[in-house]
């Protein structure tokens, strides 16, 4: 009923905001005070909250990264909890500002849906974990399998098109969050789990016996996960866009936490960083926002690699490696348009 | 002339004494109001839509006939990912409709049961029955439908599935039941059931002329069930044994064959019928206390026995004093039923949830559910309004 109720607000919400669907959003976040950043409802690595009962994660350092663009303090966000499926009308009905929640970019979800993908902060694809025990070596030999997926994702599609393609049966038992599919895995009502491989790591890392299951080998999707907004006001999605193009672009010059306030002291020898940082030119005055917005965004949680490092990477739980989200310099795809 | 001119003062007058009768005026100062509030309406909803179409967030119900690309587990129809959202809602919508059809049947039974259990005589019984009504009253109806999904899928593994005649299996993954698959020859059982159950009503309406004129009485309930049993039984026999079960056999991961009552639909029915059957419990007591002492005296005084006088004399007038309510009962059932969201059962709240999520027409499914529920309500009313009327007490 909750989220039945919430999905009708929505819908009523977005009734009455139809008609300001062109108001400008950054005017209504100074307003407001606040960014209202949409993230998950918990999961590991990405959106959880810490022993202090704060969110922290890769998907919540992106929102507090805008937030410091646009107010130059990382902490002035508003965080919005959402599944998979009310996710798309809370952003449509201006319940968000942005959402920063492991989404897939889509044709459909960019095209119809009405919204526009700032970026690609992460590279993913659709994987299975199952029990070792099972004797499972690929996706392919699952006939007959439950599947546990999450309702309203592009995975819940991929899989259906999955086992129609290779011409295999499953029951699939659809669940609205993660925590829900966990506990149905781990019950065993469903034999395999299935959701982006990165959420399959973060998954895992909250098993009690997590040698006893394992990621299939196969990726059955491409998912370029990214940060999206509402179409139509292309002023917020720049700043949205070229917000995560510096994280990715300071990690390239090595601009870091660290160092940001002796590069951004004076202009120095390298006119690429002088322009994103503000000693040179005036990128922040055509996005409608402060000389030093990139140090803000910088100060907040570093640059892409620290925080991939702090919350995915080896060292972490999770233990991803960087893969194909390492620079396009270091055997990875991520490259981000120069400042300029 | 002067004719025209009185009937005019006549038209006048009209007008002034319309607006002076109380009750007139009041009909006129009805009417504006429902006036003003059409144009409100029609203002409201035409900008609205004007506003939703340049926002482009409604386009109308043509991704009905869009491809669904997702799977749903439990149907009642063909189904599959390259059928269309259309067709993905109908299926919702027949869920719904089963699930609350057994709902109601189910919360009905409880409810009579413990109705007339926690009337009874038996001091514990009554006690533990009203503690049972209380406790189950009075938890919200969604921590119920968690419990029984949570007790459910703490049965065995499925590898480690309980069985009944290695036929029927209980695991956390529900009850696989063998699946009736009918050969050839079985269409005749069938004819035979409606044939027996068409003589056994109306043996029961020739009985119940001659005990009127006669009072000579007929052992209608044996005939019945030899009818409607038996006939079809015998056929069967004749037309050797027409019917083979498909027994679940167990595969590497879920047993194939027969059919699968989800845990999910299994708890939702449980919860709501348990919870439905406790309001439903102290309506049906409220009705029987309701019939005064006298008559369960008199029926006593003319030899009825208890049982008799329940079925006979008490019920058919309780009835009346039960059956409003138990409509309203049966409504929030039906609504009730769309929190099986919280455990993953589809049906048409779900169902819509998803394809609000990838169509993106969060109006036009909002509308669906409105309308299939309000349409939903307003049938499950008229019957039961048709039910009441016909039932009412009748002066002779
Ligand atoms: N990338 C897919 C799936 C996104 C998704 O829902 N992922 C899950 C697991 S990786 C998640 O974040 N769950 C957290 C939650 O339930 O709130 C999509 O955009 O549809």
């Amino acid at each position: 009923m909750n989220s039945f109720l919430k999905t009708a607000v929505a819908g009523a919400a977005a009734l009455l905001v139809a008609g300001a669907a062109h108001a400008a959003t950054l005017d209504d976040i100074k307003k407001a005070g606040v960014l209202k950043c949409g993230i998950n409802t918990g999961l590991p690595g990405f959106a959880y909250t810490d022993d202090k009962g704060k969110w922290t994660g890769f998907d919540v350092a992106y929102c507090r990264a805008l937030a410091a663009a646009v107010f130059g303090d990382p902490d002035k966000v508003k965080y919005v909890n959402l599944t998979g499926k009310n996710r798309f009308p809370a952003l449509a009905a201006g319940e968000i500002d942005v959402l920063s929640r492991n989404t897939t970019w889509t044709f459909s979800r960019d095209v119809d849906l009405g919204f526009t993908f700032i970026g690609v902060s992460y590279y993913d694809g659709q994987g299975f974990i199952g029990r070792k025990a099972l004797g499972v070596k690929s996706a392919k030999e699952l006939d007959g399998a439950s599947v546990c997926i999450q309702t309203g994702t592009t995975t819940e599609l991929n899989l259906a098109d999955f086992f129609r393609v290779n011409k295999i049966k499953y029951e699939p038992v659809p669940i609205e969050t993660n925590e829900e599919a966990r506990k149905a895995y781990v019950a065993e009502r469903c034999d395999v789990y299935t959701t982006d491989a990165s959420g399959l790591a973060a998954t895992k890392t909250t098993f009690k016996d997590p040698d006893a299951h394992m990621v299939f080998p196969e990726i059955i999707s491409k998912e370029p996960l990214g940060p999206l907004v509402r179409q139509g006001d292309d002023q917020w999605a720049d700043i949205a866009r070229w917000t995560l193009n510096v994280l990715i672009n300071a990690e390239e010059y090595g601009v870091t936490s660290a160092n940001v306030d002796k590069l951004a002291a004076k202009a120095i020898d390298n006119p690429e960083i002088n322009r994103m940082l503000g000693t040179e030119g005036s990128l922040g005055a055509m996005l409608g926002l402060r000389k030093t917005w990139a140090v803000d965004v910088l100060k907040a949680e570093g640059n892409y690699a620290e925080i991939y490092e702090r919350y995915l990477g080896t060292k972490t739980p999770l233990g991803l490696a960087r893969g194909l989200n390492a620079l396009y310099t270091n055997g990875g795809i991520l490259y981000a348009p120069p400042m300029r | 002339m002067a004719r025209n001119a009185s009937a005019q003062r006549t038209a006048g007058q009209e007008w002034l004494r319309l607006w002076f009768d109380e009750r007139s005026r009041g009909l006129i100062y009805q009417l504006l109001v429902i006036l003003g509030l059409a144009l409100v309406v029609a203002f409201i909803v035409s900008n609205t839509i004007a506003n939703l179409q340049r926002a482009g967030l409604a386009s109308g119900f043509g991704f009905l006939f869009d491809q669904a690309f997702f799977d749903i587990n439990q149907k009642l129809i063909e189904y599959s990912s390259t059928s269309t959202f259309g067709r993905a809602l109908i299926v919702g919508m027949l869920n719904t409709v089963l699930v609350s059809a057994m709902g109601i049947v189910l919360a009905t039974a409880i409810g009579f049961f413990a109705g007339i259990l926690r009337l009874s005589p038996n001091f514990l019984l009554s006690r533990m029955v009203g503690a049972w009504v209380e406790i189950t009253r009075n938890v919200p109806v969604l921590l119920q439908i968690i419990f029984w999904w949570v007790l459910l899928t703490g049965l065995p593994k499925v590898r480690e599935s309980l069985s009944i005649g290695d036929s029927i299996f209980l695991s956390n993954r529900g009850v696989r039941l063998p699946a009736p698959l009918l050969e050839p020859g079985f269409e005749w059982v069938f004819v035979a059931f409606l044939c027996g159950a068409v003589a056994a009503i109306l043996v029961s309406h020739w009985s119940k002329r001659r005990q009127n004129v006669s009072g000579e009485r007929f052992p209608v309930f044996w005939a019945g069930l030899a009818l409607i049993v038996g006939l079809p039984a015998l056929v069967y026999w004749f037309a050797g044994a027409p019917l083979a079960w498909d027994v679940p056999k167990a595969t590497r991961f879920n047993f194939r064959g027969g059919f699968n009552v989800t845990p999910e639909l299994l708890a939702l029915w449980i919860a709501l019928s348990t919870y439905t059957g406790a309001f439903i419990s102290e309506i049906v007591r409220a009705g029987i206390l309701s019939v005064g002492k006298g008559q369960t005296e008199a029926a006593g005084s003319l030899g009825l026995r208890p049982g008799q006088t329940m079925r006979l004399i008490v019920i058919p007038q309780a009835l009346r004093v039960i059956i409003p309510p138990l409509t309203s009962q049966y409504l929030n059932l039906t609504k009730n039923s769309s929190l099986a969201i919280a455990i993953g059962h589809q049906e048409l709240v779900s169902i819509g949830g998803t394809i609000l999520n990838q169509s993106g027409q969060a109006l036009e499914v909002v509308g669906i559910w409105m309308v299939f529920y309000l349409g939903l309500s307003l049938l499950t009313s008229m019957y039961m309004n048709w039910y009441n009327r016909r039932i009412a007490l009748v002066e002779r």
